[in-house]
């Protein structure tokens, strides 16, 4: 967070904190590689805020320490680490105009005049508020103030741009050119940023890694497709979307990964049944499930019974009953569900071996 | 739905006895009053042709704008400071903050004002101490004069200006100042170029609150004024009880009442009513 115009490598190592008996961060370990796109994910009380507030230098640590480049800085206070920060509702300075709100980290390094109004120009230029320049914060949309935010974060090049869920208060065609925009400024500007969201399709289409937070505790960090698609346990697997959930008995593993039976009949999965043997949980996205009329042999299917249709545009969304009472859902085609709607009777769900995995069974 | 109409008539019949109060005891005594400036002691414009030219008059004006510009200065200065403990400090020094602002108000200003002579005074407190330690050879001239009456105004008015401010202080969003501390601002930076700023409508409401306060007080500088620092209600007052002169003195009134009054109108252009309490 030190040198301008050089993206930071933060490594935090056991970070606590705790606000009287509560325990909002416990013992959290994660490194944040130089130029990344780092997403904190979590519902509300996960600990993802107190950890952004803890980069920023808002918040002391009640353990643990906190490095930046190699060089420790967990007694910094926020003025020193200068990282740049765009707040939930953006916290523009109302007195000042946009201009003034975006000079003013460079007044702040005592700058050249001539070199703030360059840079100054260069960024209203970048995030497109050119015309813009007077107004004051009150005088902007949501949008052009969130511009604001993310220029005056971004105008005195800080190693790493730290975004509180900036988008919150932006409705939803706003907030999808708001999330492009950002992406670009990423790419542009190379620097390293953390973003706090609970919106988890944010979270997926914008960053390099997401972090997924829950109860003060990080669960799983990885690339976007990994926790999605290879979630470590039951939070994150529903968390990050709907999830299909099936009981699997007699687990093991077998030379193609693991397999077990499900319903009576033998499933097998790619993954490992490496922590998991005997009972076990099946997850299984609801996009990743097609409906036939009858499973080939050696090929995952069970037999449901289609309860309920929601028409989607695109496609529909099926609810369906397995025989031991497991409840399910789809996305098919449209004609599909309506001709499994129609039989009135058993249809079979199936699924690629790959796209299954295993949970440990109850708990999380 | 009910009831906007009904509401509004309940609000009316509610705010009746203040506005009868008013009108009654205020507004129709103060017509008779404007009436005396024009025709006491003969009809015509004589009493206002006198504000212009009499010296006396004029000094005493000045000096009130004077003091009262002062006042307000010292006031608000030193309740920005003691609002912004009470705001923003520690749960004890909030604690002591708030002891300063409101055990003043249970005390009457006569009171007060005697205390501050009992201070200020040749051979009051402050005198008797700087001499014990060989501070001064001679009493300082405390009271009795403009700086005593300064000291024990500022000293009333305090409070009155803490309330408008710490409106202005509450309704500042915490997170605009974590911003400029993100940017790099030092606490100090902070303070002056968004804290204060972003405060500015309470200033304003403070320093006017303050200064129509200042320009009618009576009793503080009669008392710390020792008849040596006249102010215009004190003038006001000498022209009725103690010279018959009904006229010049009912025409003071009025300039005094029409200058608050513009004033008055100039503050709630810039803050809502709401703000100064």
């Amino acid at each position: 967070m030190q040198q301008p115009g050089r993206a930071a490598e933060i490594k935090a190592i056991g970070i606590g904190k705790s606000f009287g008996s509560f325990r909002a961060l416990d013992n959290l370990s994660l490194d944040i590689g130089r130029g990344e796109f780092l997403t904190l994910l979590g519902p509300s009380g996960s600990g993802k805020t107190t950890f952004l507030m803890i980069l920023a230098g808002f918040v002391q640590p009640t353990e643990g320490r906190l490095f930046s480049d190699g060089v420790d800085i967990t007694d910094r206070p926020a003025e020193q680490r200068a990282a740049g920060m765009v707040f939930q509702g953006y916290a523009l300075f109302p007195h000042m105009s946009v201009e003034a709100n975006i000079a003013f980290p460079l007044k702040v390094r005592k700058k050249s005049a001539a070199d703030i109004k360059r840079r100054v120009g260069e960024m209203i230029e970048r995030v497109g508020l050119k015309g813009h320049e007077k107004k004051l914060p009150a005088q902007l949309s949501g949008g052009q103030q969130q511009r604001v935010a993310l220029a005056r974060a971004l105008v005195f090049e800080p190693g790493v741009l730290l975004l509180d869920e900036p988008f919150s208060a932006l409705d939803k065609g706003l907030r999808g050119q708001m999330q492009a925009e950002m992406k670009r400024l990423h790419q542009e500007t190379g620097t390293t940023f953390v973003f706090v969201t609970h919106d988890q399709s944010e979270a997926l289409a914008l960053s390099s890694r997401v972090a997924i937070f829950n109860h003060g505790k990080l669960l799983q960090v990885g690339a976007p497709d990994e926790v999605y698609d290879r979630p470590d346990n039951r939070f994150v697997a529903e968390f990050l979307g709907e999830i299909n959930m099936l009981p699997l008995k007699g687990v093991r593993p077998s030379d193609y990964g693991s397999t077990g039976l499900c319903e009576d009949r033998a499933v097998s999965m790619r993954c490992k049944a490496e922590a998991v043997r005997g009972d076990a949980i099946l997850a299984i996205r609801p996009e990743y499930m097609s409906i036939s009329g009858e499973a080939a042999a050696g090929e995952n299917g069970i037999a449901a019974t289609a309860t309920n249709s929601t028409y989607l545009g695109a496609a529909t969304r099926l609810d369906l009953t397995t025989r031991q009472g497991a409840k399910v859902t789809v996305s098919v085609p449209n004609e599909v569900a309506a001709a499994a709607l129609s039989k009135g009777n058993s249809v079979w769900l199936t699924w690629p071996a790959e796209k299954g995995f295993l949970l440990p069974h109850g708990g999380q | 739905m009910r009831s906007y109409l009904s509401d509004r008539m309940g609000a009316a019949l509610l705010m009746a006895p203040l506005l009868l109060f008013l009108v009654l005891a205020y507004a129709w005594p103060f017509l008779g009053v404007v009436k005396w400036s024009f025709t006491l002691p003969s009809p015509g414009l004589g009493q206002y042709e006198a504000l212009l030219t009499d010296d006396l008059v004029q000094s005493v004006f000045i000096r009130t704008l004077r003091i009262a510009a002062i006042v307000t200065v010292v006031s608000v200065a030193a309740a920005y400071a003691i609002t912004v403990v009470w705001v923003r400090g520690t749960p004890a020094q909030r604690l002591i903050a708030e002891f300063c602002i409101l055990v003043p108000f249970w005390i009457s200003v006569l009171t007060r004002a005697f205390g501050w002579v009992a201070l200020l005074s040749n051979r009051g407190l402050i005198n008797t101490w700087l001499q014990a330690i060989g501070f001064i050879s001679e009493p300082l001239a405390l009271v009795r004069n403009e700086f005593g009456v300064i000291v024990g105004m500022t000293h009333f008015l305090i409070p009155f200006a803490v309330f408008p401010l710490a409106s202005a202080m509450r309704s500042l969003d915490d997170r605009v100042l974590l911003a400029a501390r993100g940017l790099g601002s030092s606490r100090m930076r902070t303070f002056w170029t968004v804290f204060v700023p972003m405060t500015r409508s309470g200033i304003i409401g403070a320093a006017m609150i303050v200064f129509v306060f200042s320009l009618g007080f009576f009793v503080t500088p009669a008392i710390l004024g020792g008849g040596r620092s006249v102010m215009i209600a004190e003038l006001i007052y000498l022209r009725i009880f103690q010279s018959p002169d009904w006229g010049l003195g009912a025409a003071i009134s009025v300039v005094l009442v029409l200058f608050v009054g513009a004033l008055m109108a100039l503050l709630f252009r810039y803050v809502r009513p709401n703000q100064l309490i």
